[in-house]
């Protein structure tokens, strides 16, 4: 039913997001990009693809990190064209989208004062579209309290901080307070999706599932010989996914790998995640096996994909970032190869269409 | 008895105006659905604005039968004195043209969003993939017909049905 209303307010943007889509580089331009000898072979490649002349006004010899900020530049053009011709609740839905960012922006902020660096640096290296008025305060805070009512209080992000127990900001503190916020948001915008309901939300239902598994997963391996308490691990799983609930308990007792390996087995998706046979990344073979975030890389890719074979909901506009953030890691990677000549890594990424 | 009282104007009349009314309806809701689509899919794949306003000429035919139809009804209208005009005869063409119109608004209508829908996906398709466009045009045209299907039954409804005439 969703297809009599949906065109009225989001049509125009659902045909703009496809268009985007449509250029995202596929095996061949990568094939061309592996086959390049030097950056400025990267960038010529690159000018014939949708990127066109990104690069054109960059001083030759290029830095990999120049075509990373270039083509990250590009995305965020296009994802705040997007979102100013966005009308409720698809501009909401999008804004939910940058909250991610905004959360990573705050960590950055506060462990970049906690080392004392300069703050204009730390501004410099924030992601673009988690940028938020109130950034720079976040410099002079020094614990939580006054973190919120300061600075926090205004933002979007305001209700995932009252989630947070620990009050001193050091330096386990802080991934335990990027993880219980980044579970707040994740639940908030799970329950938002399944507010608005219908196509969006059983697509979005899945992605997000899949996406709090992965963090419980990747979670739990990182907490191995760490100071973290089993208690205080399973506070920062979030609650949801297929892990949700017996998998979460079991992973908060889990040791090492092989337990992981063991519990996360039962579901029969995640089966071949823990296969470390050495296996050709799509084509051409290379040295190594593919890494556990590898492969949760490739399967969020999956699932982006799948969300382009139904029409008139929101979940593309999801999929379109993340497969173009997929996108610009794999140019990074290759042109890291490339810079740092080491060939036989080059074809370890993850291939889109 | 109270439905005999009403008048058969009444009934023609509004049957005149859902036929015209529905069919435009329908035909609007899909113009605007495929033509929200185009316009955003044209933007990356500009070779797309041409072909694809077959789809919006299909959705605009709609309306053109309500049009039709519309005339081919009010062509049955005639002004007549109250007195003379509760004959058998009228009634019945009070009845067909409300009937008549109500059969070929919906059909119209259904036919119109049916169109619609296809044509903005047939929109995204080719900007995809041009291969694509010619094959989704065929689902169109079978979507189009139900229009005409209305079309036929509302004639068929109506057509015995005589000029409004005062009792002799």
């Amino acid at each position: 039913m969703e297809a009599l209303y949906f065109n009225v307010s989001d049509g125009y943007l659902e045909g703009i997001v496809r268009g985007y889509k449509s250029a995202i580089l596929n095996t061949t331009h990568y094939l061309n990009l592996t086959q390049c000898e030097t950056l400025d072979d990267l960038k010529l490649q690159l000018s014939a693809t949708d990127y066109g002349n990104f690069l054109a006004n960059e001083p030759s010899p290029i830095a990999a990190s120049t075509i990373h900020e270039k083509a990250t530049q590009k995305l965020v053009d296009e994802f705040k064209y997007v979102r100013n011709n966005a009308m409720a609740p698809l501009s909401q839905f999008l804004d939910y989208l940058t909250y991610a960012y905004m959360i990573d922006n705050v960590i950055l902020l506060i462990t970049g004062t906690l080392h004392e660096r300069d703050t204009n640096e730390l501004l410099e290296r924030c992601h673009p579209l988690g940028v938020f008025d109130t950034m720079p305060a976040l410099c002079v805070a020094t614990n939580v309290t006054e973190l919120y009512e300061t600075v926090m209080v205004e933002t979007p992000l305001a209700p995932y901080f009252q989630k947070i127990s620990v009050n001193d900001i050091d330096e386990l503190n802080i991934e335990i307070i990027r993880n219980t916020l980044y579970k707040a948001y994740l639940e908030d915008f799970y329950d938002y999706c399944k507010r608005i309901g219908g196509v969006t939300g059983e697509l979005m239902s899945e992605i997000l599932e899949f996406e709090a598994d992965r963090r419980t997963i990747n979670i739990t391996i990182n907490s191995f010989d760490t100071e973290l308490s089993r208690d205080d691990r399973a506070k920062l799983f979030p609650n949801l996914g297929k892990l949700y609930p017996e998998g979460h308990m079991k992973l908060a007792r889990a040791d090492c790998l092989d337990h992981v390996k063991a519990v996360v087995e039962v579901w029969v998706e995640y089966r071949p995640f823990f296969d470390t046979t050495l296996n050709s990344f799509g084509g051409a073979a290379t040295s190594e096996a593919k890494t556990l975030d590898d492969r949760f890389f490739e399967y969020e890719v999956h699932l982006n994909k799948l969300t382009f074979q139904q029409q008139f909901h929101y979940a593309i506009f999801y999929a379109f970032l993340k497969l173009k953030e997929q996108e610009i890691r794999n140019i990074l990677w290759i042109a890291e190869c490339i810079s740092q000549g080491q060939k036989e890594k080059i074809n370890n990424y993850i291939a889109i269409f | 008895m109270i439905i005999l009282t009403a008048s058969p104007y009444l009934w023609a009349l509004f049957g005149i105006a859902l036929c015209i009314g529905l069919s435009v309806v329908g035909a609007a809701w899909g113009i605007f659905i495929t033509g929200s689509s185009i316009l955003g899919g044209a933007v990356k794949a500009p070779r797309i604005k041409t072909k694809n306003l077959i789809s919006i000429i299909f959705c605009e035919v709609v309306a053109i039968y309500g049009v039709i139809m519309a005339i081919v009804f009010s062509a049955k209208l005639q002004n007549i004195d109250s007195k003379d005009l509760y004959t058998p005869s009228n009634y019945f063409t009070g009845y067909a043209l409300f009937w008549g119109g109500i059969t070929v608004g919906f059909c119209n209508l259904f036919c119109g969003i049916a169109v619609g829908i296809t044509g903005s996906t047939a929109a995204l398709a080719d900007a995809q993939d041009p291969a694509l466009f010619v094959k989704i045009l065929v689902v169109e045209i079978f979507g189009s017909i139900l229009g005409l299907f209305g079309l036929i039954i509302g004639l068929l409804q109506t057509g015995r049905a005589g000029e409004f005439a005062a009792a002799k």
